[in-house]
């Protein structure tokens, strides 16, 4: 049965270990936001063994590109993007920098999720093209490298109550493959 | 000769851009209503409910549906009594997607395909539209657009089936399409088909599928109980809205079809999410 959390950022071992696929956080705090082009910058700065823009350990990135924000709010509509193409990138943030969470929507390769069983990790499912909905809970957001990519800009972002739904825990489960088996007709 | 200014073309664009980025189309909401009443797995149920409440949000806040915004997908029927004042037709759909874009704070997303930098100051904000042009009899001019995302691109694919694989054939690889797609291009989907032609037109069909009403009754007979049977094997993939498992996988499946070689049997699958965002500009 599916449980019901809120949980705060930074995210502890403790925090994420209690997690199982198809469980609901409501998640409040600071994350960041990157995608592809955003990543291969954070892994091409690991490779020269410089420092990454934002502290990663016990973080949690938000695959997304916003729209522009109207005047007067804070961003523009923030859904995830597909997360497989940060796949290639994600076991290093994990296994060598501690990053615990990952927002995104869609299947993860198994080097993603052999990484959030082994250094304890979780990849989030938000909604996506709820766009809309999920801005609401983005309280504020700054960009803080990058923002030569626009959109792609890694950006901190203060969310309250940001719905999501665990697909990936760290005992290798798959809520993907679970919840698709419980309702295939064969 | 009838003539319509460039202006005019820019404005309706822009203005239907706009309104479609931030307003669910009645045809898509109908159908997430009906997905939401439908579905069996309280996990996609709850999903199905968020984004009836972002639909919600979206138009009344004003406020994209999505933060794909697409690029900018045109299917223009030209009359060929039809004369463009101040202009040429393809500048006027460009800078109406340009102007719509950048107005209703959508997003800018075409890039270059190699070092993937942004065409918004280069080229123009989310150009260039991908515009498939149709001359056509009379004096009207008919232009289709839809915002299409990347991730329901992204899934995809085409192929050329052997002509002995017939129905069956064209039907277990739309299935094995949306099988392997799965979450990732944000299900429940409008699936287009585009059968026949040669290897282009076929892609092109199956896009152009996408922009039927959903719902709407394919007029082919054949096509229309390949379209009802594709509805029920692809819910029964148990795929669900946003993958979680659930009954509800398809909105519809749209399927065109063309005359092809003796040689072949070229068949297309496009894929579209949830937020099918298409609408009509007649002038």
């Amino acid at each position: 049965m599916s449980k019901t959390y809120n949980l705060t950022t930074p995210l502890s071992e403790a925090d994420v270990v209690q997690l199982k696929a198809g469980d609901i956080v409501y998640l409040s705090g600071i994350i960041y936001t990157a995608r592809d082009a955003a990543h291969k910058k954070l892994i091409d700065l690991m490779d020269a063994g410089e420092e990454l823009p934002f502290d990663v350990e016990g973080s949690v990135i938000y695959f997304v590109g916003p729209t522009p924000p109207k005047p007067g709010d804070p961003i523009g509509s923030a859904g995830p993007t597909t997360s497989y193409r940060m796949d290639s990138y994600s076991p290093r943030l994990i296994n060598e920098k501690g990053l615990r969470g990952m927002i995104g929507k869609g299947k993860r390769n198994k080097d993603v999720t052999d990484a959030c069983s082994k250094s304890k990790a979780i990849y989030f499912g938000a909604t996506g093209g709820a766009g809309a909905l999920l801005a609401r809970q983005i309280k504020s957001a700054e960009v803080i490298a990058y923002p030569e990519l626009g959109p792609e800009a890694i950006r901190k972002l203060e969310v309250v109550d940001f719905p999501l739904t665990v697909i990936n825990d760290t005992y290798g489960q798959d809520l993907y493959k679970i919840g698709r088996a419980k309702y295939e007709v064969k | 000769m009838r003539e319509i200014k460039y202006e005019d073309i820019v404005k309706s664009i822009r203005d239907s851009i706009m309104y479609s980025g931030t307003n669910l189309p009645k045809d898509a909401l109908l159908k997430m209503n009906e997905a939401y009443e439908k579905e069996e797995s309280p996990v996609a149920k709850e999903v199905l409910k968020q984004l009836l409440e972002n639909a919600d949000i979206a138009s009344s806040e004003d406020k994209p549906l999505c933060q794909d915004t697409g690029l900018a997908v045109f299917f223009v029927r030209v009359g060929e009594d039809v004369k463009v004042i101040g202009g040429t037709l393809k500048a006027a759909i460009n800078e109406g997607t340009e102007q719509g874009y950048k107005d209703g704070y959508l997003r800018a997303s075409t890039c270059h395909w190699d070092t993937r930098a942004n065409l918004k100051d280069e080229v123009g904000y989310n150009l260039p539209a991908v515009i498939h042009f149709d001359l056509v009899e009379g004096d009207e001019l008919e232009i289709e657009y839809a915002a299409k995302g990347g991730g329901s691109e992204n899934v995809s694919r085409a192929t050329v089936i052997p002509p002995a694989a017939g129905r069956q054939g064209v039907i277990d690889y739309v299935k094995e399409v949306v099988s392997n797609a799965g979450p990732n291009p944000c299900p429940p989907l409008t699936v287009g088909v585009g059968i026949g032609g040669t290897f282009e037109k076929a892609v092109i069909s199956s896009k152009h599928a996408l922009f039927r009403t959903l719902g709407s009754v394919n007029e082919d007979a054949t096509l229309d109980s390949m379209e009802k049977e594709l509805v029920e094997e692809l819910n029964k993939l148990g795929i669900g809205a946003m993958g979680m498992g659930g009954t509800q996988t398809v909105f519809g499946v749209h399927i065109e079809k063309n005359p092809c070689h003796i040689a072949s049997l070229p068949v297309s699958v496009n894929v579209q999410c949830h937020s099918s965002r298409h609408t009509v500009i007649k002038l």
